[in-house]
């Protein structure tokens, strides 16, 4: 038999998927539940590899395709690893009217990383998002988890030149 | 019966600071800590307390602290501003004077919160502890009346009355579709089944709304309370709040309050000993807008992908998992304890024709004062922008405002006197929808701004109906080539078909109303639409492909980077260090204004 040529995902290392084990039993009567599990895995992995959607599809008795049809539907799940620093630029309508479209330019410009990926050293990911709820401050870009507001196209290059002299260290 | 326990002792003087998501997110929460250090080191903490409160409303003025009994208001209080506040409120608490609310640099202060224009025509029923209490404390809610209504309800109260008397107070769905709570409640009361649901929409996901996440942030337990009444009503014993992933804060205080109000007999089995039992657990979003559509929630709590299906049967016949579903949006519901401990008449006093009470709104833009405002039923759009909104932001004038997100429509400022309620605005073409009230001024392209809704409405189709999935990405190619100066005769037409083609026939109102951006600009804004047509000419110089380009003389640093980057060589030095744009050679590409990292490259 010849050997599997497909390179397209190549998974470096073997993920643990031990670390699911205590996902699984806590949800495992809830037949609902496959969202939630799949939310805690892709918070212990940091997306979602295909071997964690086999697990999951295996231990809870669900068929594969549908573990991976909802893992695509929701624009949360990731089944690619992520950058270090994901930059979330909102495209809310607020922060639209605000400048947000400017502001997106600048970034993705700076750090060489356009709108929805990730770059190739792993370093940033710059997506965007609908509308985080501060649109009293639009623009609003938010940086992992803190919020920074009424963000202007300098502002933005401020913001990316820092992370990536943070990255370069 | 046992009442919840009022007693706990307030402290005397009280220093709020909003801890909402916009000021915790400008820093709110340090200038908390700044105070409670300084108390503590004065040993005061017994008699001067820092409450950390939901949202004020007022996001764009923060971090917003209000302070004392008079609720004396400051805005953007930095570390320095709060140094400055702890010494007057350890002191002769007399207001700082520099430091008040002022309309313009050199105006009059204006001391209280209460008396800011921005808060002089709202009326907070919804919204009524937001910015009070704090949202983390089940006492503070306690204290300011939480559960009483629950209590009384289920004392003295059967479910029928519970259903008559929000059927009575005119009270409709918040949550876009405007239809009567009563009587859904009815009918999931007739609904038969041993197990019936009573779940919370709060998916909240038109862009530039945050309603939902202010009340959830601010008073957690009314709409728990709300909850607990509608399930009593209708018979539910288990129920989900359905939460957007991107509103993490709202779900930490929803958890806890949950937490809380099991353990204290409010929620769970048995309430207050009344022999009700209900109990609620979270499921947060995973990132589809879709899902905020009653039967696409009830598919994705159930674990499936979050797609609609056609309904009869309505989720109060058969939902979740089969069984009676009652879902309520969370303004809604946290009107609920209000009407049940004030009465149908009182809330039916407000607002207007077919349009009771008040509805909180999302108002950004390009106004002055952008936040969160409740207001009764029935102010004039015009109200809303000037007197509440305090016009606009920049010397250009408001042309038009954009109410009810995705869904909803634009109307120019010639109709801005029309009355905020269901019917008026569906009589101009628009919807009160979930509550976003977005205001443009000129430098908003309608054209560019219409094809913004229809990509986010395109991106978000779930895929499943015909006309939605590929009538909307037909509309967005049409309106896209328009805007990048490709446009042609008779796309207007085509367009206005298609509209009206896939409002009619998609399976549900995603695609239902996708549309209506598109046919309310093209209904008001016909000649704009006309002009990027005919005249390849974008009057807004929104859109890059019918602008032209230049560079400001004073911002430019003679770097370069636009020269190397154009694809066509129409950037030169003609003096030394100083670029200009030949527009001869320009083919608008935009890579020049992307990619200069001085913003010395405009539009004109
Ligand atoms: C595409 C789409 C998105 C919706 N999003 C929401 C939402 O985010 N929140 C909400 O409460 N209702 C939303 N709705 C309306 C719900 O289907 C439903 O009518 C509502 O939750 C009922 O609650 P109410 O009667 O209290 O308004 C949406 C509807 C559609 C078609
Ligand atoms: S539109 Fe950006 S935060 Fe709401």
């Amino acid at each position: 038999m010849t050997q599997n040529a497909c390179n397209c995902a190549p998974e470096a290392k073997r993920v643990d998927l031990s670390l699911l084990e205590p996902v699984l039993a806590q949800y495992a009567e809830d037949d609902g539940a496959l969202i939630p599990v799949l939310q805690h895995a892709q918070g212990l992995y940091g997306y979602l590899p295909l071997d964690v959607l086999r697990e999951i599809a295996e231990k809870r008795s669900t068929p594969f395709s549908e573990v991976y049809g909802v893992a695509t539907f929701y624009t949360q799940f990731h089944l690619m690893p992520r950058g270090k620093t994901v930059v979330r630029i909102c495209q809310g309508t607020a922060c639209h009217v605000a400048g947000a479209p400017a502001v997106t330019r600048a970034i993705t410009d700076e750090l060489d990383v356009s709108l929805g990926e990730t770059s190739a050293d792993l370093n940033f990911t710059v997506e965007a998002v609908a509308c985080v709820g501060c649109c009293g401050l639009a623009p609003v870009v938010v940086i992992d988890e803190k919020v920074h507001g009424q963000v202007d196209a300098g502002g933005a290059r401020k913001l990316a030149r820092v992370l990536r002299a943070e990255a370069s260290r | 019966m046992i009442a919840p326990d009022t007693s706990t002792p307030r402290a005397a003087y009280e220093v709020r600071v909003c801890a909402g998501s916009a000021c915790v997110a400008n820093g709110s929460l340090q200038i908390a800590q700044r105070f409670e250090e300084a108390i503590a080191r004065n040993g005061l903490a017994g008699s001067v307390r820092v409450i950390k409160t939901g949202c004020h409303g007022l996001c764009a003025r923060g971090p917003v602290v209000v302070v004392g009994p008079d609720g004396v208001f400051y805005p953007a209080v930095d570390l320095d501003a709060a140094d400055r506040i702890i010494v007057s409120v350890l002191g002769d608490r007399e207001p700082v004077e520099p430091l008040l609310f002022r309309e313009s640099p050199g105006a009059d202060s204006i001391a209280r919160y209460a008396d800011v224009p921005f808060n002089a025509r709202q009326q907070r029923i919804v919204l009524r502890n937001c910015g009070v209490i704090d949202p983390e404390s089940l006492d503070s809610a306690f204290a300011a009346g939480d559960y009483v209504a629950l209590s009384t309800a289920l004392a003295t109260m059967t479910p029928e009355q519970v259903i008559e008397m929000v059927r009575d107070s005119g009270l409709r769905g918040r949550g876009g579709a405007g239809f009567s709570t009563g009587m859904k409640w009815q009918l999931a009361r007739a609904a038969e089944g041993d197990l019936k649901y009573l779940c919370c929409n709060a998916d909240e996901g038109d862009p530039g709304a945050f309603m939902d996440r202010a009340v959830l942030e601010g008073d957690p337990h009314a709409v728990l309370e709300g909850m607990a009444l509608a399930a009593y009503a209708i018979g539910a014993s288990e129920g989900y709040v359905y939460v957007r992933a991107e509103y993490p804060l709202a779900v930490k205080r929803l958890r806890k309050a949950i937490a809380d109000a099991e353990a204290r007999g409010l929620l769970g089995k048995d309430i207050m000993g009344s022999g009700f039992s209900y109990s609620v657990s979270i499921r947060e979003g995973a990132g589809a807008f879709v899902c905020g559509e009653e039967t696409a929630l009830i598919a994705s709590v159930e674990g499936r992908r979050g797609m609609p299906r056609p309904r009869p049967p309505f989720p109060t016949t058969s939902g979740l998992w089969n069984r009676p579903t009652c879902i309520n949006n969370v303004e809604t519901l946290a009107n609920i304890p209000w009407i049940v401990a004030n009465g149908a008449e009182a809330y039916a006093a407000i607002g207007t024709g077919n349009s009771k009470g008040t509805k909180v709104f999302a108002l950004t833009g390009h106004v002055h004062y952008t936040g969160l405002v409740e207001v009764p039923m029935g102010l004039t759009v015009r109200e809303m922008v000037h007197e509440i909104g305090g016009g606009s932001s920049s010397e250009r004038p408001i042309k038009a405002v954009q109410i009810g997100g995705p869904s909803g429509g634009c109307l120019p400022a010639s109709l801005f006197d029309t009355h905020i309620d269901y019917d008026a605005l569906a009589s101009v073409g628009a919807v009160v929808g979930s509550g976003g009230l977005v205001a443009v001024d000129k430098s908003t392209c309608m054209v560019e701004f219409a094809r913004y809704f229809l990509a986010f409405t395109q991106d978000e189709s779930c895929g499943k109906c015909v006309p939605c999935r590929i009538g909307t990405k037909r509309m967005l190619e049409i309106v896209t080539r328009i805007t990048e100066g490709h446009g042609q005769p008779g796309d207007i037409e085509t367009l206005e078909r298609l509209g009206n083609l896939v409002r009619s026939t998609s399976l549900c109102a995603l695609g239902g109303t996708a549309a209506n951006p598109v046919l309310t600009t093209l209904k008001y804004f016909r000649e704009e639409y006309e002009e990027h047509i005919s005249e390849k000419k974008c009057r807004a110089h929104a859109c890059g492909a019918l602008s032209t380009y230049a560079v400001i003389p004073e911002k430019c640093k003679g770097c370069g980077v636009c020269k190397k980057n154009c694809p066509v060589n129409a950037i030169s030095s003609v003096i030394k260090e100083q670029y200009t744009i030949d527009p001869d050679t320009c083919v608008k590409c935009g890579i020049c204004e992307a990619k200069c990292p001085f913003d010395a490259i405009i539009r004109v």
